[in-house]
């Protein structure tokens, strides 16, 4: 049995604030080696920066979820593919993924964004307004973590806020792994029905939003489908408010419990752009969303992975790798994180980067600025981090001020 | 320096404007890059280097 043989794959965080120990020990001793999944299957696993740059950049990689060979992260899930139903944006390989990601890339230009900056302050002072003006402790992933990126993806897409619970208590469902498999399928399709629906209505009359300009555009160069708009209008709503509103508690917790590098950012908001990239580097949220299937003979960090064979690019293991980032362990604000992974890398790499970065900016200089007391009101020990999800983050945060 | 861009591998992220938009901007249809200025110099060669190392198509690559 080798190294890494032994372990069983997905790897839990024994501390809040660094990958699972074993990464380490792969990196180090094993760099491209064997994991277990969840099925008894195994997959190789890739920890080097470099070579997971590689593998997410490399066409011989395969992005395809519903390929009945890809590797399963969680039980249940091989036998609940549709190969043939729609896929994400995120599942999809060429030549299908490139004009499918082109088609909404440009709502989401650094340009664009900047132009949503002003609507983005304004959301995230009301909801400031709304947690001061409430009791002691207040739960921050309640009143601001969540709210902020669920009401700006809302808007931008053109999907009521009034239904968010919905959504948000079926995504929980659909990303945690202890989810029965018929459940996550129910939650999924409840999610996915809802959208069909809705943009079902927007077709009559399309509105000036995300949505509503798709259907213009799509119709008028004759590729509109409801189906494809649907599964890109989840991905984008999901997708968009669960990864920022975790990265916002991970980092606000970070944050206080590091209060000399808060004071920097304090002192100098300029410096608030960098510290984002570093909270994205240290905490990789979405760690096991890299997977890919192996689809021609291909070598990396000197280990031939044969077509068919599964792979899990570890981004957690490459942003803590010392040969990219130097005292990898250590939160530094300044160190100028930028070639993390945290977003994945190649043609997959995350759609809403930027929106991600400016909405992170603007809760991090007005929550500090507006609340400078601000404090943990639970133990760490306490705290409910999400071990058990897909997008690691935080249930709640209490805090006072 | 020169600054050679492969558009077919551009993946539209901006992480060039970001890294310095005195030399790159993004089409508005496609997101995908357009160089403002292909022979960079001074201080702007420095960030020509950054931008070609955060790129994550590896679209751009420099004659130096």
């Amino acid at each position: 049995m080798t190294t890494a043989e032994k372990h069983e794959f997905p790897m839990a965080r024994t501390c809040p604030f660094a990958p699972p120990p074993a990464y380490e020990e792969i990196r180090e001793e094993e760099p491209v080696s064997r994991v277990r999944l969840p099925d008894g299957g195994w997959a190789w696993v890739v920890s080097r920066h470099e070579d997971v740059r590689t593998v997410l950049n490399d066409r011989r990689f395969s992005a395809d979820r519903q390929h009945p060979d890809f590797p399963a992260l969680v039980e249940g899930e091989a036998a609940s593919r549709r190969p043939d139903e729609e896929r994400f944006l995120i599942a999809m390989d060429p030549p299908e993924h490139g004009p499918a990601r082109k088609a909404v890339l440009g709502e989401f230009t650094v340009r664009r964004l900047e132009a949503l900056r002003p609507r983005i302050q304004e959301i995230v002072d009301e909801r400031i307004d709304m947690l001061l003006a409430g009791p002691q402790p207040g739960d921050l992933v309640d009143a601001l973590s969540l709210p902020v990126p669920s009401l700006v993806i809302c808007e931008m897409l053109g999907v009521p806020y009034a239904d968010h619970e919905f959504f948000q208590e079926n995504t929980v469902k659909v990303i945690k792994q202890s989810t029965p498999p018929e459940e996550r399928w129910a939650a999924m399709g409840a999610i996915q029905g809802y959208m069909a629906d809705l943009i079902a209505e927007k077709e009559k009359n399309p509105p000036d939003d995300l949505l509503g300009r798709q259907i213009v555009t799509l119709r008028a160069n004759g590729t509109y489908r409801r189906t494809a708009l649907t599964s890109m209008g989840l991905l984008l709503l999901v997708a968009g408010h669960e990864t920022t509103a975790n990265m916002i508690s991970l980092s606000t917790l970070a944050f206080l419990r590091n209060p000399e590098q808060l004071a920097m950012i304090k002192a100098d908001p300029s410096r608030t752009l960098s510290a984002v990239e570093e909270m994205l580097r240290y905490f990789t949220i979405i760690d096991v969303a890299t997977a890919r299937l192996c689809v021609e003979d291909v070598e990396v960090g000197g280990q031939l992975i044969r077509a068919g064979e599964g792979v899990l690019a570890l981004g957690y293991s490459a942003n803590r790798d010392p040969r990219a980032f130097e005292n990898p362990d250590e939160l530094d604000i300044e160190r100028g994180a930028r070639h993390h992974v945290a977003f994945g890398f190649g043609p997959h790499q995350c759609l809403g980067q930027n929106l991600a970065r400016m909405e992170l900016q603007i809760v991090f200089d007005t929550l500090f600025r507006r609340v400078p007391t601000l404090e943990q009101a639970m133990d760490i020990d306490e705290l409910p981090f999400k071990d058990d999800a897909n997008i690691y983050g935080l249930y709640q945060l209490p805090v006072t001020w | 320096m020169k600054i050679i861009v492969d558009t077919s591998r551009c993946v539209g992220a901006g992480q060039c404007v970001l890294t310095e938009p005195a030399l790159f901007d993004q089409s508005e249809d496609d997101g995908t890059i357009i160089v403002l200025n292909e022979t960079p110099e001074g201080e702007l060669v420095e960030k020509a280097r950054e931008a070609a190392h955060v790129c994550p198509g590896q679209a751009l690559s420099l004659e130096e």
